[in-house]
């Protein structure tokens, strides 16, 4: 495979006494899928919102394409290629599915206050293409036929993958997924294992995912890291995860 | 029976206790010393009516309650009508309406009309800029009357002290507010909340002390007077020209007629309130306009998303204090005096009420608002100094029968046609 997109090294991230995450690394190469698995309260979520910038690691280094970028703000973070989606869908909810994704192209836009204020044609010509993109994609996620319905209203599964969606507008480099299947139904389950397969394949994103679904973890992981309590337990392919006497005892549990 | 008797009883005390001060007593000058005399028997027997009326209300709340919810079975307004009524296009529609009443109106309205509509064309573009901050954006901003005042102020001193005319100054003082929009905002917009309102609050009282005490420039509490009216490419509306000048009347060969000054600002008010209108209609069909609303909904998605929070908060704010900007410099113009006490807290609070009270977010609100808020004190001169005791009892009606405002819009929403 090829060459190592995200390189993490010693994280820590202290919350007043608290350790909660602590040495945690972690190397992801282009193209992977890398899942974060570990019981509840282990830090996955921290790591996830330190490198996404959400929190400013205490310790570590974080490194993009052999750049640092650990204590940059969250858009900034977002706007070199790693986007993230939340363990509590946080979609816009009052704004329609296809709002949702136009927003996400924000950036990527025609801001100019001037030519939209008299719709110049490259106004319109930026405007025509983000709405072809956020259709392209509504018709990935078969979400097309609720594209103007409030995101609010839709089923929990749309919103997942509504989310999904909406992280793929900023063209992103690696895609964060907190708990992607959590409350989906079997077929959804499934049907979201297409689409991560889909996205690594058609668009070269590397997918850094956080899961308590085991069977959906060992099929699409190509790499596992598994934390507990904050520390670092194991890191390997899903075979040896699956076989370490350490993770089945931590949190795969005796069978 | 018995716990609502103590209460209606209570009840009925609390309106001797409120009232009685309130409209009971009177103070009278007696030589030099003030006396305090009671109302006449008639005043005294309104109180004791209310009061009466205030205690069997109470008592028989149960039945009271009763028999309204069994005569509103339905709500006021079938609910097809009212979201029908909220749909941009609808407002759209009712919007053009009034720009031609709008237009029309001068030449039918009397002079005092139209300045009181001219009034409350400043207050429509104080709303319309309010409302960019506080109903799009979600920042709640207390201190908005400053931004007007820089705006009246940039006028007024560049006007008095370089003798430049009003549409040079325009665009000027909207530049200047907008820039001291920019300037607060910048530290104070990583602020949320109840926090923002105060510090905005705060800055809003800095502004107008600051003006009163730079005494050398701004004259202080007594402000700067004789500003120049606008003129009409360099037509003046005054009786006579200053040199090198001509006046209106002369240069179209009419009789002078001091209406004409008054019908003039009315229309440049008119123009920069549509100019408002037009500038936020586009706003919030473009990538800002729905960033901001995105904002307001979700901050910390927006933020995975890589829009940078500060940077879009900040243009709603700017944009918004431009707004107060242009409506501070066309009330210098129309004053033609300014002084710090116009820019008090209670304007602000005006402002937000107007906005409040249209519902968030909507323009035809803002308007209706604007016009509700300004002809109201108006039309109840006749009621003395009663008028700010109904002006507020009425605000509170207001706010308890529709608290989601007059008319509030739904936003136009970006639509997939296939």
């Amino acid at each position: 495979m090829s060459r190592e997109i995200l390189k993490v090294s010693g994280l820590s991230m202290r919350f007043g006494g608290l350790l909660a995450v602590n040495g945690v690394g972690l190397t992801v190469k282009e193209k992977q899928v890398v899942a974060l698995i570990g019981p509840n309260g282990a830090g996955k979520t921290t790591v996830f919102n330190c490198l996404t910038g959400f929190y400013k690691p205490s310790g570590g280094t974080i490194l993009l394409d052999g750049q640092p970028i650990q204590g940059l703000a969250g858009h900034q973070i977002a706007r070199k290629g790693v986007v993230r989606t939340f363990q509590n869908v946080r979609l816009f909810k009052e704004m329609t599915a296809l709002e949702n994704l136009l927003i996400a192209q924000h950036r990527h836009l025609n801001t100019n206050f001037f030519a939209g204020l008299f719709k110049t044609p490259a106004f319109r010509r930026s405007e025509k293409e983000a709405m072809e993109r956020a259709q392209y994609w509504l018709d990935k996620v078969n979400l097309t036929e609720f594209a103007n319905r409030t995101a609010g209203t839709l089923a929990y599964g749309q919103q997942r993958r509504l989310e999904i969606a909406r992280c793929m507008m900023t063209q992103p480099r690696i895609i964060m997924l907190d708990e992607p299947a959590a409350g989906l139904n079997p077929k959804e389950t499934e049907d979201l294992k297409a689409l991560i397969a889909y996205l690594r394949e058609s668009h070269n994103v590397t997918v850094l995912l956080i899961e308590h679904d085991m069977k959906l973890v060992m099929s699409i992981s190509d790499h596992i890291v598994v934390i507990n309590q904050g520390t670092p337990l194991a890191d390997g392919t899903p075979e040896q995860i699956r076989d370490n006497p350490d993770v089945i005892k931590a949190y795969l549990g005796e069978a | 029976m018995n716990r609502n008797l103590k209460s209606a009883f209570f009840s009925a005390l609390l309106v001797w206790a409120v009232a009685f001060p309130v409209l009971g007593l009177k103070l009278s000058i007696v030589g030099i010393n003030l006396e305090v005399h009671g109302q006449g028997p008639f005043t005294l027997g309104v109180i004791a009516l209310c009061s009466v009326l205030m205690f069997l209300r109470v008592l028989l709340d149960k039945q009271w309650s009763a028999m309204m919810r069994s005569r509103r079975d339905g709500p006021l307004v079938p609910p097809k009508v009212s979201n029908w009524l909220t749909l941009p296009k609808t407002q759209r529609y009712i919007i053009l309406g009034l720009i031609v009443v709008a237009l029309v109106w001068p030449f039918f309205g009397s002079r005092g009309a139209v300045d009181i509509a001219t009034l409350i064309l400043i207050y429509v573009l104080l709303g319309l800029g309010l409302n960019i901050v506080v109903g799009l954006a979600g920042l709640l901003d207390l201190g908005y009357v400053g931004f007007y005042a820089v705006g009246a102020y940039s006028y007024a001193l560049l006007s008095h002290y370089f003798g430049l005319s009003f549409w040079i100054c325009l665009p000027i003082a909207g530049l200047m507010a907008a820039t001291f929009g920019f300037l607060l905002g910048f530290p104070v917009l990583r602020l949320r909340g109840d926090y923002l309102a105060i510090v905005t609050l705060g800055f809003g009282e800095i502004i107008r002390l600051f003006l009163r005490n730079l005494t050398d420039i701004t004259g202080g509490p007594n402000g700067i007077s004789n500003i120049e009216k606008p003129t009409f490419f360099g037509l003046t509306f005054e009786r006579k020209a200053a040199e090198g000048m001509q006046t209106f009347h002369e240069f179209f060969g009419l009789e002078y007629n001091s209406i004409n000054k008054v019908i003039f600002l009315y229309l440049v008010a008119l123009l920069l309130a549509l100019l408002a209108l037009f500038v936020i209609n586009r706003l919030l069909r473009m990538p800002i306009g729905r960033a901001w609303e995105a904002l307001r909904e979700d901050e910390i998605a927006c933020r995975a998303l890589g829009l940078n929070p500060t940077v879009i908060k900040l243009s709603a704010f700017t944009l918004g204090a431009c707004f107060a900007g242009f409506a501070g410099s066309f009330f210098a113009a129309r004053q033609g005096l300014v002084t710090p006490e116009s820019f008090t807290f209670i304007e602000s609070a005006i402002i937000l009420a107007i906005v409040v009270l249209g519902g968030m977010g909507s323009q035809l609100g803002v308007i209706l608002a604007a016009i509700v808020m300004i002809l109201l004190p108006e039309l109840m001169r006749d009621f003395s100094e009663y008028r700010m005791l109904m002006f507020g009892a009425l605000m509170v009606l207001m706010m308890i029968w529709r608290p989601q405002g007059l008319l509030p819009m739904q936003r136009p929403h970006m639509e997939l046609r296939r």
